[in-house]
């Protein structure tokens, strides 16, 4: 065994090294590559990466690409989610494929046409909450986990008692749909579930986005965010306890956005269950 | 005034020059997006056309942005060097591109103070993919902090060690993964997960305690707010290289809660750490097409141009590194591969030619059509057209804000291919340590285990408590 991975066994160059300094026992790469899930410790062949971490990292991009491009499955979606006992209706965003919802994100924001007459007719008067469960940029986080996730939050609503429009189902759809969703349900507030721009070891990420008053207009400033929700992030009982303490804030206080902060962490500690695992917040890149 | 250009039986009319300068650029989204892109393909050679006529003093003398609504504008136009103007002051965006193709090194230093930013966006439209190459080439800028990035034949690397959690032994790892393959000359950058000040504080200090444990000729960076950096700075924390985004107008810096007193505070008080060893270029500037029509903020102007008037922001600042970070935007501003690339060589051009140092996060997203391929071509032609800095992510894929750019293989691949050079102190500190032979190539024989060795404290004392201790 080499002491150093990378010029292993791959490349021209791989002479054993004799070198006394060196433990031949211990790889040190190997434990530094488990304080990290960053791709450190590769291993090279010459210059380049060893075959094996090129179709690895190949693999994984493709994994990321499907879950842009595959189409949502509204109707095995909606039965799931009926299957929970919900009431469901589907919409169509104002962007009519993927190319255009790529190119044109103000197309995803808004309803197509009828949906909105579509969505009062469907709807039965004022309401609490409206839940929107959109295919975003991960049809894949939707199929894999929104019904998984509305299971976990289901008990949490029930406590509340808060009165709930049918979950609604829309395709290419971003975020701010929902504000046209919730304001045609007449909904105090609404709560966008949302497949999030997968990253190449995160393509089943959910991203849930609750914005008080909804209307067409609101901006991103006046929405709370809880992501990456997935079996390797947030799990669907933390993220359900968070989205509930969320919204009893948002209800108690009036506001939702940058002026309500998540400090779910006290209240979590004291309940029973689930232990807080990780931290959901979002990231920019620099500021 | 409206512009005019004929072809055939038809008149294409352009408003004004703002127009002009939209329609005439190489099309892309967002400039679709903003409803301001070419309607034909026709249409945007006749501006094309349209623009090489104009004289470069026209464009000096008719502002996209008024002067009084603007202070990028106001920027511009005070600090105007009317004396390297003046070589170039009669001439059309046409001439200036040919001017440009036969120039010589040190007359395009001479003109860089009297390039103003849409000078430099006007002709890099006219120019081809070769034209931008060749002629960034010819343009160095060197800047210095405790090494020298910029000299001809040799390209930096950024090591970007980003970890979702900012947790100290993992960051550690991925900065010792990077040093192993010698990168890190452009600087040891952090985009921090959290933005407060205690994360801020433990990962200044394990930044400078690493960078004087190893005695590395390079700069630490934590890629955080402007703000938070200047009052790090007043808490005496040890901070080499101020970070900040940017971007062309005086709005679109208000959306990132910049403004340009906000920046000269933040150098002087960088200046007055003097932490620099063989200069004092102490700013890092991050920007990208795109930003400022994302706040809103783009006056009808095209994205392109408006990432060049970013550089002419930088540019007062004497900055160490400016890169744009060329395809993190998404889709709907730089749809595939070909417009990424296209975008990449124009920043880079445009910075260079304004005598800014420009380095390129070469770069996608997953909802992007681009792939590594696409980075594998734009990596190589900024290899040959000079870049001063690429990025150095652990196997390309940056874990912390999810998107790809390119590695510490590709710098290697960079390097073998086109014969370029680390940064000199940073090369002699590689060789002393035993990593690389005379020639900058990496030794076959453990160099990462040596790097370890290197470092026989690191182990167990100052990672003992983040868990690095065997």
């Amino acid at each position: 065994m080499s002491a150093d991975r990378r010029t292993g066994a791959t490349g021209p160059d791989a002479d054993p090294t004799n070198d006394p300094t060196i433990d031949p026992m211990i790889d040190p790469w190997a434990r530094l590559a488990r304080l990290t899930p960053a791709r450190i410790g590769l291993g090279r062949a010459g210059s380049g990466l060893p075959t094996r971490e090129v179709l690895r990292f190949g693999l994984a991009h493709a994994q990321a690409r499907d879950a842009v491009h595959t189409p949502l499955d509204a109707g095995a979606v909606s039965a799931g989610i009926a299957g929970l006992g919900f009431e469901t209706l589907t919409v169509a965003s104002a962007a009519p494929d993927r190319a255009t919802y790529l190119r044109r994100p103000d197309l995803g924001r808004a309803l197509g046409d009828g949906a909105a007459a579509a969505l009062a007719a469907g709807g039965d008067g004022p309401v609490d909450l409206a839940l929107v469960v959109a295919d975003g940029l991960s049809a894949r986080a939707v199929h894999e986990g929104a019904a998984g996730f509305l299971a976990a939050f289901k008990p949490h609503l029930d406590r509340a008692g808060w009165r709930v429009a049918p979950v609604v189902v829309a395709t290419q759809a971003r975020v701010a749909l929902g504000d046209g969703v919730g304001a045609a349900l007449r909904a105090r507030a609404v709560v966008v579930i949302i497949g999030e721009r997968p990253g190449l070891s995160s393509p089943d990420s959910l991203g849930l986005y609750l914005t008080l008053d909804p209307r067409v207009g609101r901006s991103d400033a006046e929405r709370n965010c809880i992501s990456n929700v997935r079996p390797a992030g947030l799990s669907h009982d933390l993220a359900a306890f968070k989205l509930d303490w969320l919204l009893t804030q948002a209800f108690a206080l009036g506001i939702s956005g940058v002026n309500l902060k998540d400090d779910s962490g006290p209240a979590l500690a004291a309940a029973p269950g689930p232990t807080l695992l990780g931290d959901g917040s979002e990231s920019a890149r620099g500021s | 005034m409206a512009y005019r250009h004929v072809v055939g039986p038809r008149t294409h009319v352009f408003a004004d020059l703002a127009t002009l300068m939209a329609k005439a650029t190489p099309v892309r989204s967002g400039d679709r997006l903003a409803g301001i892109a070419s309607e034909s393909a026709e249409e945007e050679m006749a501006a094309r056309w349209c623009l090489a006529e104009v004289p470069l003093r026209e464009i000096l003398a008719r502002p996209l942005i008024a002067y009084e609504a603007d202070d990028v504008t106001r920027l511009i136009l005070d600090t105007h060097d009317a004396g390297a103007f003046a070589e170039i002051a009669h001439l059309t965006v046409g001439d200036f591109r040919e001017f440009l193709l036969t120039a010589a090194p040190g007359t395009l230093a001479r003109i860089a103070p009297g390039v103003t930013p849409e000078i430099a966006a006007a002709v890099s439209k006219i120019m081809r993919n070769q034209d931008l190459i060749l002629v960034a080439r010819k343009c160095r800028v060197v800047t210095r902090f405790r090494n020298t990035i910029g000299l001809p034949g040799r390209l930096a690397v950024r090591l970007q060690p980003n970890h979702p959690t900012d947790d100290a032994a993992g960051i550690t790892a991925s900065i010792l993964d990077g040093l192993s393959y010698g990168c890190g000359d452009a600087v040891i950058g952090l985009n921090p997960a959290s933005d407060s000040v205690s994360t801020l504080s433990g990962l200044l200090h394990l930044f400078d305690d690493l960078i004087r444990r190893l005695e590395i000729p390079t700069q630490g960076c934590i890629l955080t707010h402007v703000t938070t950096t200047i009052a790090a700075m007043n808490r005496g924390l040890p901070v080499d290289l101020v970070f900040q985004s940017i971007a062309g107008t005086q709005g679109a810096n208000a959306s990132f809660g910049v403004t340009l007193p906000i920046l000269r505070e933040a150098h002087e008080a960088a200046l007055a750490l003097k932490r620099g060893t063989v200069g004092d270029n102490c700013m890092y500037f991050e920007t990208g097409q795109g930003s400022a029509l994302s706040a809103g903020q783009h006056h009808g102007i095209d994205q392109q141009t408006l990432e060049a008037r970013a550089y002419a922001v930088a540019r007062p600042f004497r900055p160490l590194l400016v890169n744009t970070v060329v395809g993190f935007i998404g889709p709907e501003y730089l749809y595939d591969g070909k417009e990424i690339i296209r975008a990449g060589l124009e920043d880079h051009f445009c910075g260079k030619l304004m005598g800014v140092p420009l380095g390129v996060d070469v770069c996608y997203t997953n909802h992007a059509e681009a792939d590594q391929n696409d980075m594998d071509t734009l990596l190589t032609l900024l290899g040959a057209a000079g870049c001063n800095f690429i990025m150095g992510i652990p196997g390309a894929d940056d874990v912390m804000l999810n998107y790809q750019s390119t590695s510490f293989h590709d710098s290697l691949y960079l390097r073998e291919v086109l014969g370029l050079k680390r940064a000199p102190e940073f090369e002699a500190w590689l060789e002393r340590i035993g990593l690389t032979d005379a020639d900058g190539a990496l030794l076959p024989q453990g160099p990462s285990a040596r790097l370890l060795a290197a470092a026989p404290g690191l182990a167990t004392s100052g990672l003992a408590d983040s868990g690095l201790a065997a």
